[in-house]
């Protein structure tokens, strides 16, 4: 799977920030193992280098990781009759990657007359595949951390690995009205103490975007009825 | 806070987020309007972070050429509108990054 060596590289850097933050090396894997989502652990650290507070830094994680909602929802259907237990577990493996390969392959076999019953089987091997992965190179980068120095500006590529995500993401005018607003506003509230400009930002970028799209539905409702204003 | 308790909580956050539609399916359907908002989660988080990070790399606005992290930023967007690869973006931005570094002092 190539999705896991892709996965390697920001394991890595996320064990080197880590260390330049300042945690100790038993802090640093444990938030890989605990957490085990990697936006969040980059924002995280950054926060904890920051000093902000615990309050501020539990409600970005929670924010950068709502998105995760829309994979439970999604993935939910096809665990429905397993017992709680294999809910639990497999909802802790429920990372970006493992959502991604998981329902893409349920799609699939959806189509075909042949569903399999043992299908949790699937996400279960991609989530622990991914854990595995991650850990590793977790590992790695703690283990190289210690010897990146500042002069290599390596926390610029947190900046740079979301540019990655977002940019081709921009697929419409509203995911464009959310980005573009949720970034202007971060600028604005930079200022702001303990660190809630992050929040503020994603919350404000988010209204924006639902304001464009509620605009846009509704010129498009006038539209069909033959309204011309 | 003390740091563990800090993780343990990310970490109960981020699991009860997970487990959330997978826990509770057959009892609640998410309006149409709930899945629209989380749709913008992430452009909305991840320009929350880039903007401030190019736009004010000391701490305060500096739209200059002498921003190094801003162009190289703005070289890395082009890079990932052009080809959506992830690895490509970071090499070319990081390159470009310590390139400007050398060339034009802060």
């Amino acid at each position: 799977m190539p999705i896991l060596l892709g996965v390697v590289p920001f394991g890595m850097i996320y064990g080197v920030l880590a260390m330049g933050a300042g945690l100790t090396v038993g802090a640093a894997m444990a938030m890989s193992s605990i957490v085990f989502a990697g936006s969040a652990q980059f924002v995280g650290v950054q926060l904890i280098h920051s000093g902000a507070p615990g309050m501020v830094i539990v409600f970005t994680t929670f924010i950068v990781n709502l998105r995760h909602i829309l994979y439970s929802a999604s993935i939910a259907p096809y665990l429905a009759r397993l017992n709680p237990r294999w809910k639990w577990l497999l909802a802790y493996l429920l990372t970006d990657e493992a959502y991604a390969v998981t329902i893409t392959r349920y799609n699939q076999e959806s189509a075909s007359p042949v569903i399999s019953a043992n299908r949790h089987w699937y996400l279960l091997g991609a989530g622990l595949a991914m854990w595995i992965t991650w850990q590793v190179s977790t590992a790695a980068g703690i283990f190289l951390g210690a010897q990146v120095p500042s002069s290599w500006s390596l926390d610029f590529t947190i900046a740079l690995t979301f540019i990655a995500l977002v940019v081709p993401a921009l697929r419409d005018r509203t995911s464009v009205a959310a980005a573009l607003s949720a970034g202007i506003i971060a600028v604005l509230a930079f200022g702001l103490p303990y660190k809630l400009g992050l929040i503020v930002a994603a919350i404000g970028g988010m209204a924006i975007g639902l304001w464009v799209e509620a605009r846009q539905s509704l010129r498009a409702h006038r539209h069909e009825r033959g309204d011309s204003r | 806070m003390n740091v563990w308790l800090l993780l343990i909580c990310m970490g109960l956050v981020t699991y009860a987020i997970r487990l959330s539609m997978i826990g509770l399916i057959g009892r609640v359907n998410l309006p149409p309007i709930i899945q629209w908002a989380l749709c913008l989660v992430p452009p909305a988080v991840l320009s929350a972070i880039i903007f401030p990070e190019l736009l004010m790399p000391g701490g305060t606005l500096d739209l200059s050429f002498g921003n190094h992290r801003l162009l190289a930023g703005a070289l890395a967007a082009a890079v990932a509108w052009r080809t959506k690869n992830v690895l490509l973006t970071i090499g070319v931005g990081m390159v470009a990054l310590w390139v400007l570094q050398a060339v034009i002092p802060h």
